[in-house]
């Protein structure tokens, strides 16, 4: 067996799929008439150009981190959420609730409350699809993806119908109250006197985002429970052997996968948009799994290809500013570097490997 | 409600239930193959673009419908590579596959046609025509009531395009080749045990190819018609989650053909109900909007979790095939 | 021996100048070698196979029976080699060109499809045109005729999922026969039948003989052999060490070719001091699939004895296992030191089977006992997670313990190499072992379960494992040994059950019977089963 060494596996394969992912891109851009280079030159400066465009990439980076973990969490249980839209949908609606019907006196209140909301919703709404699968059988995949459009339906009618004040026509709710508003990444900064733009949407969620970065990894590999997720995720057959419940297990993975993905609406509803509006998400469910894939399901690869995307996510929008490029060009990205670390990694793996044996046969 | 409103919903369940019916078919195809496919979205979406970038190009409906069938018979190929050749993750490559046609369509079609993604609408013979069926009336506004018999044949029946009809025969069609055929015998085992056929000396990859084009070439009509026939031209995300609903359908239908006719007809309904009223009052409670458009997805939950009746998909789905021993 | 192989092979060696398939010989496979990876499978197989004969092979699970038929079949191909088939070199790169040259396959695990008749899984790859309906036809008449000609009833309409293992076995061959096969090989065909079903297949495949058929029949139950083979060629280690006519020689002499040593695993014990009961098992059942599999065992175990299971795999033994370990539901009663356990419901699992008292090294350790890619130090743990020295406080592991543990552990064992970071894959078979064994003893259970413990296991390792079992027992403990190993059985145990059809035939001395009872009795011979009783 020739085996890739595991900082090949780790580190080469994902990049060469970039690689590969990017160059399509720049092809793509190229045939329509564009200058693949300067697409480039734009993204990089429009989104690390300054602390203002760091802002940017590092809000939306904060979203993918939450979405990525999400996913990566079901992943090492061996179960594939593709239902973070979904959750992190009803986790907005779960911060919009906090935020409106308690009078919080001070942000730090808020957040608290607005992190055991939205985790509680998304989480829940997670545990439907998990024990169906768990105790009626259903694929999951299915579930989440129905319930991910259900979702949706029930943002409409509940933005429509309940949470849209008097005489709007927006299908959003009120605006939360200036005291919920949380500090601005820029200021927190400030505090420890590091200069860095306000102006911009990244707040204290990044700092969450990062703990529960950390959570996760302590969580995978320094716990019982993760433990057992890992073991079953390898294989369901020996975990029965060790007494190891897959109804537990499936309900657990899929609720801190979807309290995860729930935990996104405190950095983009609570922390951005100040209100729920219909579409909060934005597909960061989707772009989850592409993180999560990217990531290798690791906390540490994934906070790595979140800040990636962060940057291709507000790269893409200055190009649709800057340039007759459209945004859309991320998502054909972002397709593409789904499509070769989670669909074709053997494609890139199978070679590597001859090239790795052919190196250590004429060493 | 009246007699001609009712009937005009049944009309515009047929429209709807077609590009249902070619999607949900095109998956029966694949799934009974054992190859997943939640990519059928994306495959619609490629070809309503292809099939409306094509047609407008050409002027030529028929042009349209080739090229929207070669579209999403390359998007099926990249499936077929990645599940079938590479052994990957038939999930994840669908869900690749979605974005890709997703972001493609976008970017193609917002820069060669300036109109933020859309195509400029369809006339002529860049479009499908509405058929008269022999002996119907055409329909108009101001048509004069007519008999029931005639209404119902000439409202319902008749006047759709040819994809319409075309979408209607393909269920016994793909009933007669998976219950009649030699080609029909295999792709169903292919699905349940690809090992006996592997061990019968037939080729397991072969087959699953074989059954992966032929999602490719029914989601190819599934997108065509909704650029050309159902509407004059393509629009950002036209397919609005079809596809998944045409998957939902196939669940619904326990991956059987006529099942798969009643289960889009069905959601073809809702679709109709929902876009001609908005909440529907009835007497007792007011059922929003909302709650029709969900139903598709809330039955396939129920049906997947097996309280009424088991949708046991076909016994070697997703997993690629290696050969033992 | 070999030479006998040679002599047979030059009696063939009448080099036919002409093309007329007139060899005397069905099939002849010439020097065929078969490498994975380091592992040669096959080395230099020379065989040459009588038209006409129901020809044997035997040898031990991992002597390369399996991949030499695989070879036959176009699984795999050789490295070298050449195969002849009616005299005419054959080559067979894949399944289809095996049917076209006449060779049909009934595999251990059988490849219907279950949801399919038995008509549609017949004419399946062998249907006459584009259209299955003239098929259909065809293959109705000729199964009529076949099943008549050759006593494989099954009804052609029958659906496969509704049909016994002994039928669904039956299409297998009229698959064969359906499309013209002249040589029909078996692999290991009766590992999942009953008795009654087992003579009606070696009744079957004489008749099939009769007719001028080459029936290849793969197994290691010398039984069989004996009784149904015309000649018969022994497998050892990847190479095939004789052929001889089965009339002429005899089982002993066929088990030393097999092993190729005298088997002697005597393991060194003192007498048993049997003491309290620790184990008690009541009338208990296990369903899988709707299936009774284990129909009512009842049994005891006491402290500082090893009771053997002894049975033909696929008779109750692995359902006993999971049963006692929690894996699987079951109906009856058990006792744990005078506490009843639970045998189903969500209190009945592997944790609170090993907070009873109770240890398992699973007959499966690639399945069951390890996680392949967890490292050893994160496999020590498997099962024992939840364990108090293995915490640093109530939320963290202790991951630095575990390390320590385990370095302990291999050594005590002589896991090689001893590095608690390497993956369970990168370690030999015997050394996995190890580990799921040091795991599981280390724990000083009151009982230990034990399936299959040196199967696939080098000779070091199983004297090691024995040694390791026997010095629990004298610990006082109680271990529960299910082998299908008969030797294993023999020297281990202090008692010995044998199961049968899932059920215990009879209990036995090791000191006071014999391979020849237990066989008997594992073969579901119950005068035996009597015979033991009144003795």
């Amino acid at each position: 067996m020739d085996k890739l060494p595991r900082w090949a596996d780790v580190v080469l394969v994902p990049l060469i799929c970039l690689i590969i992912a990017f160059v399509i891109c720049g092809v793509l851009i190229w045939g329509i008439g564009q200058d693949p280079a300067d697409a480039l030159k734009i993204m990089v400066q429009g989104s690390l150009g300054s602390t203002y465009a760091w802002g940017y990439t590092l809000y939306y980076a904060t979203n993918f981190m939450f979405t990525g973990l999400a996913v990566s969490i079901a992943f090492q249980a061996s179960l594939f959420n593709i239902g973070g839209e979904g959750q992190a949908t009803l986790g907005g609606l779960g911060v919009a609730l906090s935020c409106l019907l308690i009078p919080w006196p001070h942000w730090t209140l808020a957040l608290i409350g607005s992190i055991a909301a939205s985790a509680l919703f998304g989480a829940a709404w997670a545990l439907i699809p998990a024990w169906l699968q768990a105790r009626r059988g259903s694929h999951i995949v299915i579930t989440t993806m129905m319930f991910n459009f259900i979702s949706f339906a029930l943002m409409n009618y509940v933005l429509v119908n309940m949470l849209r004040p008097l005489g709007s026509m927006d299908p959003a709710s009120a605006r939360f109250p200036a005291a919920v508003n949380l500090p601005k990444l820029g200021d927190i900064l400030g505090l420890v006197g590091i200069p860095f733009s306000s102006k911009n949407p990244a707040n204290i969620s990044l700092l969450i985002a990062l703990a529960a970065a950390v959570g996760v990894w302590a969580l995978m590999w320094h716990t019982r429970l993760g433990y057992e997720l890992r073991a079953f995720g390898k294989s369901e057959k020996a975990a029965v052997y060790a007494g190891i419940s897959p109804v537990r297990i499936t309900l657990y993975a899929l609720a801190l996968s979807g309290g995860l993905s729930g935990m996104m609406a405190i950095n983009a509803v609570q922390g951005e948009a100040h209100r729920l509006l219909l579409n909060s998400v934005e597909g960061a469910g989707f772009i989850g799994i592409a993180v999560a894939l990217m990531g290798r399901n690791h906390p540490f690869g994934i906070v790595l290809a979140s800040i990636l995307f962060g940057f291709l996510y507000e790269g893409g929008s200055q190009l649709a500013l800057g340039t007759s490029i459209p945004r859309e060009v991320i998502t054909v990205l972002q397709a593409l570097v789904i499509l070769f670390t989670g669909a074709l990694p053997y494609m890139v793996q199978k070679p590597l490997e001859h090239l790795f044996a052919l190196r250590r046969r004429t060493a | 409600m009246d007699l001609v409103s009712f009937l005009q919903i049944l009309d515009s369940t047929i429209r709807l239930a077609t590009p249902l019916l070619f999607a949900c078919l095109a998956g029966l195809y694949s799934e009974r193959s054992g190859i997943f496919d939640i990519g059928l979205e994306g495959k619609m979406l490629v070809a309503a673009f292809a099939a409306a970038a094509a047609a407008y190009a050409t002027g030529s409906v028929w042009v349209g419908v080739l090229a929207g069938i070669g579209a999403s018979m390359l998007f099926a190929a990249i499936h077929g590579l990645a599940s079938i050749t590479f052994r990957g993750n038939q999930l994840i490559s669908g869900v690749a596959i979605n974005f890709l046609a997703s972001g493609l369509t976008v970017v193609l079609g917002t820069s060669w046609f300036h109109l933020g993604g859309q195509s400029p609408a369809l006339t002529g013979g860049a479009r499908f025509e509405d058929i008269v069926l022999p002996f119907a009336t055409q329909i108009t506004t101001n048509t004069p009531p007519l008999g029931l018999l005639d209404e119902v044949y000439s409202r319902v029946i008749s006047g759709h395009s040819i994809l319409v009809y075309v979408s209607f025969l393909t269920v016994p069609v793909t009933w007669w080749i998976l219950y009649r055929t030699r080609f029909g015998l295999r792709l169903r085992a292919v699905g349940e045990n690809p090992a006996a056929v592997d061990t019968a000396g037939v080729s397991v990859t072969g087959l699953r190819y074989a059954a992966v084009a032929i999602t490719g070439l029914l989601c190819g009509l599934a997108g065509a018609y909704m650029s050309t026939g159902l509407s004059a031209g393509f629009l950002r995300e036209m397919t609005a989650g079809r596809g998944y609903i045409a998957l939902a359908a196939l669940i619904f239908a326990k991956w059987r053909p006529w099942y798969a006719l009643m289960a889009c007809m069905l959601f073809g309904l809702l679709d109709a109900v929902a876009i001609r009223f908005q909440n529907i009052n009835l007497g007792f409670v007011v059922v929003p909007v909302q709650f029709t458009q969900a139903l598709p997805y809330i039955l396939t939950v129920i049906i997947l979790a097996g309280f009424v009746g088991k949708a046991i998909p076909p016994r070697a789905g997703g997993e690629p095939y290696v050969k033992e021993r | 021996m070999a030479g006998t192989a040679q002599t047979m092979q030059g009696l063939g060696g009448g080099r036919q100048a002409t093309a007329a398939p007139s060899s005397p010989y069905a099939i002849e496979l010439k020097g065929i070698s078969k490498s994975f990876g380091p592992v040669q499978a096959n080395r230099d197989i020379n065989i040459a196979v009588p038209r006409g004969t129901i020809h044997g092979i035997i040898g031990e699970n991992g002597a390369g029976k399996s991949t030499l038929m695989s070879i036959l079949y176009g699984f795999y191909k050789a490295d070298a080699g050449e195969i002849f088939v009616g005299g005419r070199p054959t080559p067979i790169p894949d399944s289809q060109s095996a049917i076209r040259a006449g060779i049909g396959m009934v595999f251990q695990h059988f490849k219907l499809v279950q949801n399919f008749t038995v008509l549609e899984n017949v004419i399946l790859g062998a249907e006459d045109g584009p259209l299955l309906k003239s098929s259909l036809g065809r293959a109705r008449r000729e199964l009529e005729a076949l099943s008549q000609e050759y006593e494989l009833d099954v009804h052609p309409d029958a659906l496969i999922e509704d049909l016994s293992v002994g039928h669904q076995q039956r299409v297998e061959i009229l698959k064969a026969l359906y499309r013209q096969a002249e040589i029909l090989i078996l692999d290991e065909p009766t590992g999942v039948l009953t008795p009654e079903e087992a003579d009606h297949l070696f009744r079957i495949l004489r008749g099939l003989r009769d007719q001028g058929k080459t029936v290849i029949l793969i197994t290691h139950k010398l039984r069989e052999i004996m009784e149904t083979t015309d000649n018969v060629s022994v497998m050892r280690r990847g190479t095939m060490v004789a052929t001889v006519k089965t009339a002429e020689t005899s089982p002993e002499a066929l088990a030393e070719l097999m092993v190729g040593r005298k088997v002697l695993l005597e393991v060194e014990k003192k007498p048993a001091t049997p003491g309290r009961v620790v184990l008690e098992v009541e009338g208990l059942t296990v369903r899988t699939d709707g299936v009774e599999r284990l129909k009512g065992v009842s049994f005891q175990i006491r402290a500082g004895e090893i009771l053997g299971i002894a049975g033909v795999a696929g008779n109750g033994q692995s359902e006993l296992l999971a049963a006692l370990g929690g894996i699987a539901s079951a109906g009856g009663r058990i006792a744990m030191n005078g506490v009843d356990l639970p045998l189903k419901g969500h209190h009945s699992n592997g944790q609170t089977r090993r907070a009873a008292g109770i240890s398992h090294v699973p007959e499966d350790r690639q399945a069951l006992g390890l996680i392949m890619d967890f490292t050893a130090w994160e496999n020590v743990a498997f099962g024992y997670h939840n364990a108090p020295e293995y915490q640093k406080n109530a939320l963290l592991m202790d991951n630095a313990a575990l390390r320590a543990d385990t370095e302990k552990k291999m050594k005590t064992f002589d896991v090689r190499p001893p590095i608690p970071g390497l993956a369970a894959k990168s370690f030999s078979g015997g050394n996995q072992q190890k580990i799921v064994v040091a795991r599981e003893i280390e724990r000083n259970p009151d009982l230990l379960l034990v399936g299959q413990p040196t199967r696939g296991v080098d000779i070091g390792a199983i004297e090691f494992i024995h040694k390791q079992i026997v010095a629990l027992r004298d610990a006082g403990k109680a271990v529960l040994l299910v082998s299908v190993e008969l030797d294993e059985i023999m020297s281990l145990s202090d008692r010995i059950l044998v199961m049968f059809d899932g059920k215990i035939m009879g209990e036995r001395d090791p000191g006071a019977t014999d391979e020849r009872e237990l066989g008997m009795m594992m073969a579901g011979m119950t005068e035996a089963a009597k015979l033991g009783k009144d003795a």
